[in-house]
């Protein structure tokens, strides 16, 4: 039993420190602003189950990234056999490849070099490059295929996700809360969490939405109704309509500019009409394209396709050289407003599904801090009782070893950035626990001890010393537990995990180290304490 | 420290206590495995009242912005919905209500369509404070990583308490601690009480609070094997059962009173995990005593612990065979 000056130093100033950090917990934010920036003001983290708000867990329909990959795959392995002056006659995707027949079979081999121009290396600088993202094949009688491979669809995969992470969050920033966070989740879903949200409908209808805005050619000498019952002619495609009074119309499949060359979109209304539009300004490319396409076509209906649903089938009155216009489609103000908001934050590069909502109130959460409050003060008051009633003295320092226990806990939370969440204050009371267990291990053992006949000093030093083993053996195996938790956990369990894990960590510290360090003190100002006298425990 | 009294403790527990534990082993040893058994039987009969977390569907908790809510109302209306059963039942207060909608057929979009339902039905007589809605992709995942949780805990204790102790010690602690989980698992099944995310969070504590108690009694085993090395296997369980008994049972109270304490006030959202845990406590202090240590007595365990310092010294390898006390022969 022996503390130098500087170990008694370390171990009161790690005392301090945890109070430092638990202190601004207990003041307001605005209070917290005008104190001095060497002062510790970070507060404890809570969970959206404590403070309310929204969790939202989005799921990529990936079949549509690889589709429009393939899409672009055809588009650009056709231009390059017209650039190479090979004729093909028929170029299509079937089977998630990308299918080409020659005209003539003899010009397999080059046309096989031109293609392979395609395939772009995958990997990245760590690992290396794996392979390429596309292979090429030779079959039979002049057909080639094109197929992606594993790696690469991955890789388009992560890109389409990294994407979808940023329009998602011009989208969310769009409703005015700050510290949303959204983080990409397993391999092709999407974590968002927003804080003190509580319309999580609003926020539903704004991601729920591709919004790829498109605008097309539109085939006069085919009808839908033709086009339904015969074939529709190459290079263009059956769009549905996506508003009532417009009929399904016959467009041609590649557009003339997309959605992704739009600089702006606001809702706005119609200065004849006075319904509800949205007007558009195209940036310079976008709008040479558009100013090109509307001068060729005057007089001819050119048709906008929302996500692949025909929107609106104006006729072109005369060239839109300016790069801006407007859309009108039936919009309500909100709706209008609605897709503004999309066009401006950018297509999502596929249709997310929510497969996972859990969205908590602010009163709910309120009370169920309120409650926890509660439960803790009087769990803490029976703790406390139990032990000063059992153990005399000693007791006494064993609360105070509790008291660093939680102080540290909160602190190392804070620290760590950690929220604290329902069942994460499970977890804490369940520290609680394991702290009063290290403590009745030792006292236990020094009241063995001392009936042995050790002498006072002897007797406290071989309880620690004994007990010890046991404590480090019980809190590992609870440790071990906990590691697994936190590994293979979802959501509520880990946030148990987290608190668990500090919870055993320092309670080996406060209940251990520091109450060590307080018999310490009383043995030393207890100095007449002779052998057989009485140890308060 | 003259500012606090010396005051000696209320040192309730008689020590020297020579409680028969072993003398019943075989007959609390055939009640815990019939009590497994049985838990196993209810499991497969009577399935798991699984929550939104396992099940998928939606979950809403609504209050009731004009006093006590109107549950037959409520229910009339949910139920014309055609979104299939709608469970509604009281939750706390008498304004307080749970909603259960179950998955829905078809795919994730389908279950947002419900929920979209039920929610304009509710109107504004209704607040809502909190919506959970797990999809069918989800909750099958999550019932995947609840099982694999547990397995995995399991595991990882029983690895540590190989590496600590005997595989004899190990192995008492895979039996206990299958046991409590069985067991709690099975007075969920008994009385069709919710099982979501959280019991399983439950049972993972069970596990680290039932491993813990295990330990230390196994801990007292160890160190009396190399005290007194002649005592018969059946005494010296014993011996070490009765000399952390009070230790056991003052570590077991303070659990309680604390999670007396939440399930008491700490709210209706955890009040579920709050009773897993407090059976845990119970049936983990239980298994320790009754289960792991007897175990030993049967399997017999190494006597000759002081072997390790003279392997190092390079002596001898393992105790041979003959050492080693089989008391279950005895």
């Amino acid at each position: 039993m022996h503390f130098t000056p500087i170990k008694q130093a370390a171990v009161l100033l790690t005392c301090l420190f945890g109070l430092l950090m638990v202190v601004p917990n207990f003041f307001s934010k605005e209070t917290l602003a005008h104190w001095p920036s060497w002062v510790p003001t970070r507060q404890l983290n809570l969970g959206l189950d404590l403070r309310g708000g929204a969790h939202l867990l989005l799921s990529m329909e990936t079949n549509e990234v690889r589709k429009d990959w393939l899409d672009t795959v055809r588009d650009d392995a056709r231009r390059r056999l017209r650039e190479a002056k090979i004729g093909v006659t028929g170029l299509g995707v079937a089977n998630n490849a990308v299918q080409v027949r020659l005209a003539k079979p003899e010009d397999a081999d080059a046309a096989l070099k031109e293609l392979r121009g395609m395939v772009q290396p995958v990997g990245n600088l760590l690992v290396g490059s794996g392979g390429g993202d596309l292979e090429v094949k030779k079959g039979d009688g002049g057909l080639l295929t094109i197929t992606p491979t594993e790696p690469g669809i991955q890789q388009r995969i992560g890109n389409a996700i990294g994407a979808a992470i940023e329009t998602v969050r011009r989208r969310v920033d769009s409703l005015g809360t700050a510290e949303a966070q959204i983080v990409r989740e397993g391999r092709d879903r999407i974590l968002v969490q927003v804080p003190g949200l509580q319309d999580t409908a609003g926020l539903k209808e704004l991601i729920g939405k591709t919004a790829r805005l498109t605008f097309h050619e539109v085939n006069r000498d085919v009808s839908a109704t033709e086009a339904r019952q015969t074939r529709v002619p190459p290079g263009f495609k059956l769009y549905e309509s996506g508003v009532r009074d417009e009929g399904a119309l016959v467009l041609r499949e590649t557009p003339v500019v997309r959605g992704d060359e739009l600089v702006d979109a606001q809702p706005a209304f119609d200065s004849r009409t006075n319904e509800p539009v949205i007007s558009f300004r195209f940036n310079n490319s976008g709008a040479r394209k558009f100013g090109n396409f509307t001068k060729d076509h005057v007089n001819l209906p050119f048709a906008i396709v929302l996500d692949d649903k025909v929107i609106s089938a104006p006729v072109i009155r005369e060239p839109i050289l300016g790069g801006s216009g407007q859309i009108s489609g039936n919009f309500t103000v909100e709706t209008a407003h609605q897709l503004a908001i999309q066009l401006r934050s950018g297509a999502l590069p596929a249709k997310l599904t929510i497969v996972e909502e859990r969205t908590v109130g602010p009163s709910l959460g309120a009370d169920s801090i309120e409650a926890g409050k509660l439960a803790g003060i009087v769990g803490g008051i029976a703790t406390i009782g139990l032990t000063v009633l059992v153990y005399g003295t000693f007791g006494i320092f064993a609360c105070v070893g509790l008291v660093v226990h939680g102080l540290l806990t909160v602190a190392l939370m804070t620290l760590a950035g950690s929220a604290l969440t329902l069942p994460g204050i499970a977890g804490l009371v369940l520290g609680i626990a394991m702290a009063v267990d290290a403590n009745v291990l030792i006292y236990e053992r020094i009241r063995e001890e001392l009936r042995a006949g050790k002498s006072p000093i002897a007797g406290i030093d071989a309880g620690f010393t004994r007990a010890f083993v046991t404590i480090a053996d019980s809190q590992l195996t609870t440790l071990a537990c906990a590691f697994v938790m936190f590994w293979l956990g979802a959501g509520p369990i880990r946030g148990f995990a987290v608190t668990l894990t500090i919870g055993i960590l320092t309670s080996i510290f406060a209940s251990v180290t520091v109450v060590r360090l307080l018999i310490y003190y009383w043995l030393r100002s207890n100095r007449g304490l002779r052998r057989g006298a009485e140890v308060p425990v | 420290m003259r500012l606090i009294p010396n005051f000696k403790g209320f040192d309730f527990f008689p020590h020297n206590t020579r409680l028969p534990f072993m003398r019943y082993k075989g007959l609390c040893f055939g009640l815990s495995v019939l009590a497994m058994v049985i838990s196993l039987a209810i499991i497969a009969v009577k399935g798991f009242n699984y929550g939104v977390d396992f099940k998928g569907g939606s979950l809403i908790e609504v209050q009731s912005t004009t006093g006590a809510a109107d549950v037959h109302q409520l229910r009339d209306k949910l139920n014309k919905l055609g979104v299939g059963a709608v469970q509604i039942q009281g939750f706390g207060g008498p304004s307080d209500v749970l909603i259960r909608v179950e998955q829905q057929p078809g795919g994730e979009a389908e279950q947002q369509a419900a929920l979209k339902k039920v929610q304009e039905a509710l109107g504004t007589q209704y607040t809502q404070r909190r919506v959970e809605v797990v999809g069918p992709a989800v909750s099958s995942e999550l019932r995947m990583t609840g099982f694999i949780a547990v397995a995995a805990g399991l595991l990882a204790i029983v690895a540590y308490v190989w590496f600590r102790f005997e595989w004899q010690f190990a192995l008492g602690a895979i039996v206990a601690l299958t046991h409590d989980v069985l067991v709690t698992a099975g007075i969920f099944s008994l009385f069709q009480l919710e099982f979501d995310l959280s019991i399983v969070a439950a049972l993972l504590t069970i596990l680290g609070y039932s491993v813990n108690d295990t330990v230390v009694v196994s801990d007292r085993i160890r160190e009396n094997l190399r005290k007194f090395k002649r005592m018969e296997l059946n005494e010296l369980l014993n011996v070490s059962i009765n000399e952390t008994l009070s230790r056991t049972i003052l570590t077991g109270c303070t659990a309680l009173a604390v999670l007396i304490a939440l399930y008491a006030f700490g709210g209706e959202v955890i009040r579920n995990f709050n009773l897993a845990m407090l059976l845990g406590v119970v049936i983990g202090t239980y298994s320790s005593i009754f289960i792991a240590a007897p175990l030993l007595g049967y399997l017999g365990v190494r006597r000759d612990w002081s072997g390790a310092s003279v392997a190092r010294s390079g002596k001898s390898e393992v105790a041979p065979a003959a050492q080693r006390v089989n008391a279950a022969s005895k």
